[in-house]
C-alpha cells in the first residue's frame, strides 16, 4: 500500500519576511523539477494550511494552484496545526491509493510572527488557546518546560543533557543547505543561554520561521515509467490520542481522568509510532534514521523513547554513546532538526519527509546516513495532532 | 471580586476549589467542566453533575515563565516571572495546570504536595492557583 515519493523541494527556512506563498511556491517548483514533471502533469494538489497569513492561508492548495496558474487539478486544503502537512501527505496518498489520481503535489509554508506564538487575536474565551494565555500565560514553552522536568524527575536528565541534544542537531543542521542556523555551538553556549522557561533555555527552544517545502507524490506503476528508482511512502499515521489521555498536552488546563477508565496501553505519542509500524509492516529495529519534532531538546529524547529506538529513560545514555549522531547506529534529526531550523508548521512535517527522501536517495552529503533504508519521522502538535510517516526504500 | 473564568472554581469561606463535571453514566470526572457530554467514548451518557474537585494534589511538574507571555495574558509591571504547575489531583487522577502562587521554581519538586488556593491577574479578576499545602 505505498505510494512514490517521485520529487522533493524546499525554500530554504529562515525568517525572510516575505509571503508565504512565495516560500511554498518556490519549493513547489522544486519539488516538480526534481520529480521530472510540469505543473500541468499533477491532478492534485493539496495545501496544508497556515493560520496566520490570512483568508489565502486557510485555502492554501487553492492558493498554490492559483499562484502556479489554475490548471483545472483538483484541490485540497487542510489544517491540523504541526501536523497539517502529514495530514495533507495523507489526503494527497489516500486519493492515489484509490486510484482516482497518479500525480499528486503536497504543499506547506508558512511566514511565522516574531517571537512566542500568540494565540489568533480577539477576545475569544471558549477557545482554550486564547485561554491559556489569559488565565495562566501559558506560552508554548511552559508545555515543553513541563516535560522537560517531568523526565528530569523520572528519568535523571539533566540541562547537560538538553544541552547535548542541541550540539549533536546544531552540528548537523550547519551540513543543511536548508536549515535557518547553520552554526555548531556548545554545550557551554547552550547552558549560558537566558533561561525561558525553567529548566529550557532559549537555545534549548526552537524557534518558529519561514519555510517551505513540497513533494511530488504518485502511484507506483507512474513511477515505475517516470522513473528508475524511487522511493516509497509507506505509512502516514494520523492517529488521535485514545481517552484517557493522562499527558497534559497544549492547549490544554488539564488532563482526562484515569479514576474511571485506566490509562491506555500506549501514550500518544507512542501511539502515533506503532500505528505507523503496523503500516509499514516495520519496526524500530528497521529504522535506519529517524527525524523527530525536538520543539525542544529534552522532547527529542522522549521522543527516542516514544519511538522504540530505545526503552524508557534510556534516550540519554543512547545520546551520550553517539549513536543518534550522525555517524551512529540510529541517527535523530540528521536534518539538523527543529533546532536549526525553527517551525514553520505547515512545512514542517513535509520538510521532515524531504528529508527522509534525500537520505533513503543517498543523496544527503555530508550528512549521509549510510545505507539509509527506512526512515521515521514523527510530529505533534496542538489539539491531538500528530502524525508517524514510513518511507522506504 | 471577579472570577476571571464563570463555573470553573470557586472560592468559598474554606478556601478555593475547582468545579468540575461528574458523568452520571460512567463516573468520569472532568475538568474544566464540561456539560452534556462525556470524554469516555464508551459512554453515551449525556446527565452530569457539577462537582467540587479534591483541593490537593502532588506536583506532576512545573515551570515557570521567565519572559512575559504575550497578550492576551496581561503581564505586571514590572514583571516577575509566572510560576506555573501541574498538580495530580487526589482520588480523580486527573493533572491540572494552573499558576503557583508564593513560590517559586527552586522551591517546588515533583511530587510535592499543593493545596488549591486563588490570586488575581495583574489586571484585576481572580484566577485559581495552587499554593504551598497549609
Amino acid at each position: 500500500m505505498s505510494v512514490a515519493v517521485l520529487g522533493v523541494g524546499m525554500h530554504p527556512w529562515g525568517k525572510w519576511g516575505r509571503p508565504f506563498l512565495e516560500y511554498g511556491v518556490a519549493a513547489a517548483r522544486a519539488a516538480l523539477r526534481d520529480a521530472g514533471l510540469a505543473w500541468t502533469d499533477v491532478q492534485f494538489v493539496v495545501g496544508a494550511d497556515t493560520i496566520r497569513n490570512g483568508y489565502p492561508g486557510f485555502v492554501s492548495g487553492a492558493s498554490y494552484a492559483r499562484a502556479l496558474g489554475w490548471s483545472g487539478a483538483r484541490v485540497a486544503s487542510c489544517y491540523a496545526a504541526c501536523a497539517s502537512g502529514a495530514q495533507a501527505l495523507d489526503i494527497a496518498r489516500t486519493r492515489i491509493l484509490a486510484g482516482m489520481c497518479d500525480v499528486a503535489l503536497v504543499v506547506g509554508a508558512d511566514a511565522a510572527p516574531k517571537g512566542f506564538f500568540a494565540p489568533v487575536g480577539g477576545d475569544r474565551p471558549d477557545d482554550p488557546d486564547w485561554l491559556r494565555f489569559r488565565l495562566l500565560g501559558a506560552a508554548n514553552p511552559a508545555y515543553f518546560a513541563l516535560y522537560a522536568r517531568r523526565r528530569m524527575a523520572l528519568h535523571g536528565s539533566t540541562p547537560a543533557d538538553f544541552a547535548a541534544v542541541k550540539v549533536k542537531n546544531a552540528l548537523a543542521g550547519s551540513l543543511n543547505p536548508m536549515a535557518r542556523y547553520r552554526r555548531p555551538v556548545t554545550a557551554e553556549e547552550v547552558l549560558a543561554s537566558p533561561m525561558v522557561a525553567d529548566p529550557l533555555r532559549l537555545m534549548d527552544i526552537c524557534a518558529t520561521s519561514d519555510g517551505g517545502a513540497a513533494v511530488v507524490l504518485t502511484s507506483e506503476s507512474y513511477a515505475r515509467r517516470h522513473a528508475t528508482r524511487y522511493v516509497r511512502l509507506a505509512a502516514v499515521s494520523t492517529v488521535t490520542p485514545v481517552f484517557p489521555n493522562t499527558v497534559l498536552e497544549l492547549p490544554d488546563f488539564a488532563t482526562d481522568s484515569c479514576a474511571a477508565v485506566p490509562a491506555p496501553e500506549r501514550p500518544f505519542r507512542a501511539a502515533l509510532a506503532h500505528a505507523a509500524y503496523e503500516e509499514a509492516g516495520a519496526g524500530p529495529r528497521d529504522v535506519s534514521l529517524a527525524e523527530v519534532y525536538d520543539l525542544s531538546t529534552a522532547l527529542e529524547l522522549d521522543w527516542t523513547e516514544d519511538l522504540g529506538l530505545c526503552p524508557a529513560g534510556e534516550a540519554d545514555k543512547l545520546l551520550r554513546s553517539g549513536e543518534t549522531a550522525l555517524g551512529g547506529r540510529i541517527p535523530v534529526n540528521p536534518s539538523g532538526g527543529l533546532a536549526s531550523f525553527g517551525e514553520a508548521i505547515p512545512a514542517q512535517a513535509i520538510a521532515q519527509l524531504c528529508e527522509l527522501t534525500t537520505q533513503l536517495r543517498g543523496a544527503a552529503g555530508a550528512r549521509q546516513v549510510p545505507d539509509a533504508r527506512v526512515g521515521l519521522a514523527a510530529n505533534q502538535g496542538l489539539f491531538g495532532h500528530g502524525s508517524a510517516v514510513i518511507a522506504t526504500t | 471580586m471577579t472570577y476571571a473564568i464563570e463555573g470553573w472554581f470557586t472560592v468559598e469561606e474554606d478556601g478555593a476549589r475547582l468545579l468540575g463535571t461528574r458523568c452520571a453514566g460512567c463516573g468520569t470526572v472532568c475538568f474544566p467542566p464540561r456539560h452534556g457530554s462525556c470524554p469516555n467514548p464508551r459512554c453515551e451518557g449525556t446527565d452530569t453533575e457539577t462537582v467540587r474537585l479534591p483541593r490537593r494534589g502532588r506536583v506532576w511538574s512545573y515551570t515557570n515563565a521567565c519572559y512575559p507571555p504575550p497578550a492576551p495574558f496581561v503581564a505586571a509591571e514590572p514583571y516577575e516571572p509566572v510560576t506555573l504547575a501541574a498538580v495530580e489531583l487526589d482520588e480523580v487522577g486527573i493533572v491540572v495546570l494552573g499558576q503557583v502562587s508564593g513560590l517559586t521554581v527552586e522551591q517546588l519538586a515533583v511530587g510535592m504536595e499543593l493545596e488549591l488556593t486563588s490570586g488575581p491577574l495583574a489586571d484585576g479578576p481572580l484566577v485559581w492557583m495552587w499554593g504551598r499545602a497549609s
